[in-house]
């Protein structure tokens, strides 16, 4: 029983990163209908800015901060000179994977293939209860932020305009530019946002990974992808679901069974949602009409 | 006086061959006129043309003598030029109040005044009121018509283009629907109305536009039009 509250408390800390990270395939699904395929890589790319500014700071805050920032704009970059431009669906995935092996090697170039260790701002030292290792205060920081970002989230959507032009801009974006919300601004914006929470996803998956390298983030939007569509890939709240779903099955998997099993079982899961729920476990309003 | 919408020689298509040919007609401030046809007539291309989602090959649009040329949709709403297209494009997942909000966002900077204007609509619709917190996808298709003649109310436009508005209700919605449009008139709101229930339109607009293979065959006053057999038998239908 020990084991299996350390190895939950541990699945839940990662499955809110990964939970975060689907949250950004999720907004941009829902904004432009184009699967990201370069959230990874242009995560990486913020993730270099923010381990540089806090070499050069001294602080991992500031990092984080000019890394977020890093990331939105390079969003925002990203959807006005190359993805407003993707007429399918497919174009846009097309367009993605070449921008994810564009960025990749000019980072190889620049950065170099080596691994630089990132180290966490608060100890990653489990706590003991009794004998019993029960996640450190590292879990902890990763689990507040992910859960105040998807709240601070939500409140835009749901308690502002800026956010009631999000949303109509993605469900129905001919009425709305009849209604005269800038639908092509409001993308831009959904992009950035993403790409902001995304790099925000990376920096806090870094400290737990053997260290920040161009293909970083490449096993971390395979999950992240997966959770998206366990979750829903309209549904902000399936990711949240399908986030810690995934964490701790990965978490228990690897505990009892070895890591080497662990693909293979979130593989599984993925099969059996598409296979039972092709809409994802937290059906958007399209997907419960149909 | 000026007209409110004022449309010459629009000619446009969907990439092809043209859909409507030359077409020119006016609505003055206040008045409502009803554009009528067949099915495939070119009633909704026109009005996709005229609030600038359909670009002209030819012509002119303008509003309140305002050449709209090179003017974007979005600022055309801004303007005050409202488009309720056909199958009323309420945003089904968003509630009601949210959708009456959406509607005035670009007309009401102050969030006082966009709750002044909602809570007027409120007024009109009292069904409506009665369901704010419901989505779009729950309301019934008469309610769904009110929710999106509502909204594009609560930016106060002086021009309204409406599609299909009876498509698919109880003659006692339709009938209510069409005094609404009347009153919002007579307060100075110019309206033009393509509509396939002919009657109901005629019934309330001051002027008819009769399109036929997109092209512009009688504009009239609509009594005329309601009283002349031979038009509509040929083009009309009843």
């Amino acid at each position: 029983m020990d084991r299996f509250v350390f190895l939950v408390g541990g699945g839940v800390a990662r499955g809110t990163v990964l939970a975060l990270f689907a949250l950004s395939l999720v907004l941009i699904w829902r904004a432009a209908r184009i699967v990201n395929f370069a959230a990874g890589a242009m995560a990486v790319v913020a993730a270099y800015v923010a381990v540089g500014v806090a070499q050069a700071t001294g602080g991992w805050w500031w990092g984080a901060l000019a890394g977020v920032v890093a990331g939105g704009l390079l969003g925002a970059a990203v959807e006005r000179g190359l993805m407003r431009y993707a007429t399918t669906p497919l174009g846009g995935v097309i367009l993605a994977i070449g921008l994810v092996m564009v960025l990749q090697s000019a980072l190889g170039i620049v950065a170099g293939p080596q691994h630089v260790p990132v180290a966490p701002p608060v100890s990653d030292q489990p706590w003991s209860l009794g004998g019993v290792p029960v996640g450190s205060p590292y879990d902890v920081l990763v689990v507040a932020v992910a859960l105040g970002l998807m709240l601070g989230l939500r409140l835009l959507f749901t308690r502002t305009t800026l956010g009631l032009r999000l949303r109509a801009s993605a469900f129905a974006p001919e009425v709305s530019r009849l209604l005269g919300v800038r639908v092509a601004r409001m993308r831009t914006v959904a992009w950035a946002l993403a790409s902001a929470v995304a790099a925000l996803a990376a920096l806090l998956l870094l400290p737990t990974e053997l260290g920040l390298n161009p293909h970083a983030t490449d096993v971390l939007f395979v999950l992240a992808f997966t959770v998206a569509v366990v979750g829903g890939l309209d549904s902000p709240g399936g990711a949240l679901v399908g986030g810690i779903g995934v964490g701790v099955l990965m978490s228990l998997v690897t505990g009892y069974l070895g890591a080497g099993v662990t693909p293979i079982a979130v593989l599984a899961l993925l099969v059996v949602v598409l296979l039972v729920r092709p809409q994802g476990l937290v059906a958007g309003v399209e997907a419960r009409r149909a | 006086m000026t007209p409110a919408l004022t449309v010459r020689g629009l000619t446009t298509g969907y990439g092809g061959a043209p859909v409507l040919h030359d077409v020119t007609l006016e609505v003055e401030p206040g008045a409502l006129v009803a554009l009528v046809g067949a099915n495939g007539a070119g009633k909704s291309t026109l009005l996709r043309a005229v609030s600038g989602l359909l670009p002209l090959a030819a012509g002119t649009v303008a509003l309140a003598g305002d050449d709209l040329h090179g003017v974007g949709v979005e600022d055309r709403a801004r303007r005050g030029l409202a488009h309720v297209p056909e199958g009323r494009g309420v945003v089904v997942e968003l509630t009601v109040d949210e959708n009456l909000h959406l509607g005035g966002l670009a007309a009401h900077r102050s969030a006082s005044a966009r709750r002044a204007a909602v809570d007027e609509v409120y007024a009109l619709f009292p069904s409506l009121d009665r369901r704010r917190a419901a989505l779009g996808h729950q309301l019934s298709g008469g309610e769904r018509q009110m929710l999106a003649i509502g909204r594009a109310l609560v930016a106060r436009p002086r021009v309204l283009l409406l599609d299909e508005p009876s498509l698919g209700l109880a003659p006692q919605v339709v009938a209510q629907i069409m005094a609404l449009l009347r009153t919002r008139c007579d307060d100075g709101l110019a309206v033009l109305l393509a509509e396939q229930n002919v009657a109901a339109a005629l019934s309330v607009a001051d002027g008819g536009v009769v399109l036929d293979l997109g092209r512009v065959v009688a504009a009239r006053p609509a009594r005329d039009l309601a009283h002349d057999e031979a038009l509509r038998h040929a083009y009309l239908g009843f």
